[in-house]
């Protein structure tokens, strides 16, 4: 039999339905392997197993009036784990967005996205690790320590969402939240060998979400299929009063069931196939579009001209969004104050300078400088506005590109999952990674990853489907059927094993 | 060496603006960082962006406004429970003023 932790959250859900199991035994299942295997993933800062218990037994109760009578309403999240990227706010329960300033804080109220899967019935088993502030692409900028990757424990889960990715892809939960700023949901998705979903620009609330680039920032679901994200996503987007950037739209719930690629244009740009990518990842991904045109696709060649130009764009307006929003850690109001031993000048000024300069990791600091320094007078124009136009030149390339295709087809990333600290030394070098997630975060598509293939050291390889604004429907459902006709994500990793670390 | 984009007195300033105490050791290593990133950024000078108008938000700006009425609020206690000191339904902070 299949282990409990092994199934997706779709067969989860069938089984609590059939009363085979309850939601009790699947949050004890999550939290003993929790226990077992986390000491070396670390894909958790903090597990939650009381309000796990709770929210599961009060989920059996719904499950069980739901049994009594049919009709009474049961959402299909109903006692199912949920891990949480620590970027989130939970009331009551710490939040640190993996950084050592705000250690110890607990927010006095819940995200959007979270209260919206708290009341479908989901039962949080968790925080999940993060790079500090979502400011990274491997989780190794957190201020408590690396997440390990399941598949390969030397190497990272990817980032900033790591410890989201590691704890789907290793059975600790069955879904979880992260949040996207420039690939920090699809490429730890890629990664781990899992379904992320990077969520049209304002497609879910941002509220409770500890603000990173604001005009970039969205929240979105991975999980071990596209039909679990799907489900995820149906729950959490739609509007909210609490945050005014959130879309009126409804959400067209995607229904999978008779999904079809046949005729869907699928456009494939030619500058995401770039000189130095990992020949294995450049293989697959022209492997799954082969597959998706087996399928009934149309493969449009196609071109995205300023994609070159997303990565210095993005490092200065994801930057200079930054170094406004972290302002408000002054340890004032929240977070950890450390008092200067000694005072000259202004004791608060000192005050500010001592929490910040102490309190934040170094690459926090080096946005924080470089987005300072983007918007500083004299060179606002020349760094920061000219950053803002060629935004809208990658913008018009994917409308562009959307009057010809349905669907983008490309890699998630260039390579797959690398040794942790091979490139904590070299920023620009880290930066590189998100090339490929970077352009559809600033024109404010949705993008999903879904796993297609493995290189010869057995890590996970994402194809990137990229669909326009508010297009999540048709995405999932070209996403659903590729997974569909094959099994990359029916794999799962073997983290308990100690066979892939090699001997000392 | 070859010369970089950042002065080691920009380094400084800009600390400054960003209330950050930095190290020299910090000082030193941002100021080699950034100036190696900035390089890459003048690619964005290749670029004539003079007739292209910029994109501040991808959605299209609206006003949203809600009904002006009272709503429950989170309390003084708990708002003020995760702040490092407080007093009298206050954040306390050292002396601005003398």
């Amino acid at each position: 039999m299949t282990a409990l932790t092994d199934l997706t959250l779709h067969q989860a859900a069938a089984l609590l339905r059939a009363g085979e199991a309850s939601s009790r035994d699947l949050a004890a299942a999550c939290l003993d392997r929790i226990a077992a295997l986390d000491g070396d993933l670390h894909a958790f800062l903090t597990v939650t197993p009381a309000l796990a218990l709770a929210g599961a037994d009060a989920a059996d109760r719904q499950l069980a009036a739901w049994r009594r009578d049919p009709a009474t309403p049961l959402s299909p999240l109903a006692g199912i784990p949920l891990a949480i990227k620590d970027v989130l706010c939970l009331r009551g329960a710490p939040t640190t967005a993996g950084s050592r300033l705000l250690e110890g804080f607990v927010p006095p109220y819940t995200a959007t996205a979270v209260q919206r899967l708290l009341d479908a019935g989901m039962v949080v088993v968790g925080k999940t690790n993060c790079d500090e502030f979502a400011m990274g692409s491997s989780t190794e900028n957190s201020g408590y320590g690396v997440t390990r990757n399941p598949w390969d424990r030397e190497r990272v889960p990817g980032g900033s969402s790591g410890g989201s990715a590691a704890a789907v892809a290793a059975g600790l939960a069955y879904g979880a939240l992260g949040s996207d700023t420039g690939g920090s949901v699809r490429q730890p998705a890629a990664f781990c060998g899992v379904a992320g979903l990077k969520t049209s620009y304002g497609r879910v609330s941002r509220y409770g979400l500890i603000a990173y680039g604001s005009s970039l920032d969205s929240v979105g679901p991975l999980a071990r299929s596209v039909a679990d994200a799907a489900a995820l996503l149906a729950a959490i987007a739609g509007p909210d009063p609490l945050d005014a950037t959130s879309m009126p739209n409804p959400v067209a719930a995607p229904d999978l069931a008779d999904a079809t690629v046949q005729g869907l244009r699928v456009g494939v740009p030619q500058e995401y196939f770039i000189a130095g990518m990992q020949p294995e990842v450049e293989a697959a991904v022209r492997a799954a579009v082969a597959t998706l045109a087996e399928l009934g696709a149309v493969i449009v060649p196609i071109s995205l001209p300023h994609t070159e130009y997303a990565l210095p764009v993005y490092y200065l307006i994801a930057p200079a969004e930054a170094s406004a929003n972290l302002a408000r850690f002054d340890g004032v109001r929240y977070g950890r104050r450390v008092t200067p031993d000694q005072a000259g000048g202004s004791p608060l000024w000192a005050q500010y300078e001592a929490t910040r300069g102490t309190g934040f990791g170094a690459e926090v600091k080096r946005r924080i400088m470089l987005g300072t320094y983007a918007l500083s007078a004299g060179y606002y124009d020349a760094y920061y506005g000219q950053a803002q136009k060629v935004r809208t030149l990658i913008r018009r390339d994917f409308d562009t590109a959307f009057e010809q295709v349905d669907v983008i087809a490309c890699p998630v990333a260039p390579t797959t999952a690398f040794r942790i600290g091979a490139k904590t030394d070299d920023p620009l070098a880290m930066y590189l990674e998100d090339v490929f997630t970077l352009p559809p975060s600033l024109a404010g598509i949705c993008g999903l990853s879904v796993p297609c293939g493995f290189d010869a050291q057995g890590l996970p390889i994402g194809l990137q489907l990229l669909g326009p604004a508010l297009g999540e429907a048709q995405v999932l459902r070209a996403g659903h059927v590729y997974e569909q006709a094959t099994d990359w994500h029916m794999q799962r990793p073997t983290p308990g094993m100690a066979a892939r670390r090699p001997a000392a | 060496m070859t010369r970089m984009a950042l002065t080691k007195d920009e380094v400084e300033h800009i600390a400054a603006l960003a209330r950050l105490r930095l190290s020299a050791a910090e000082q030193a290593q941002f100021r080699e960082q950034l100036s190696a990133i900035l390089e890459h950024m003048a690619v964005l000078r290749r670029l004539d962006t003079a007739a292209i108008a910029p994109t501040a938000s991808v959605l299209p700006l609206h006003s949203v406004l809600r009904p002006d009425v009272v709503r429950p609020s989170l309390s003084p206690e708990e708002l003020l429970a995760a702040a490092p000191a407080a007093e009298a339904q206050m954040f306390r902070v050292p002396p601005v003023l003398d």
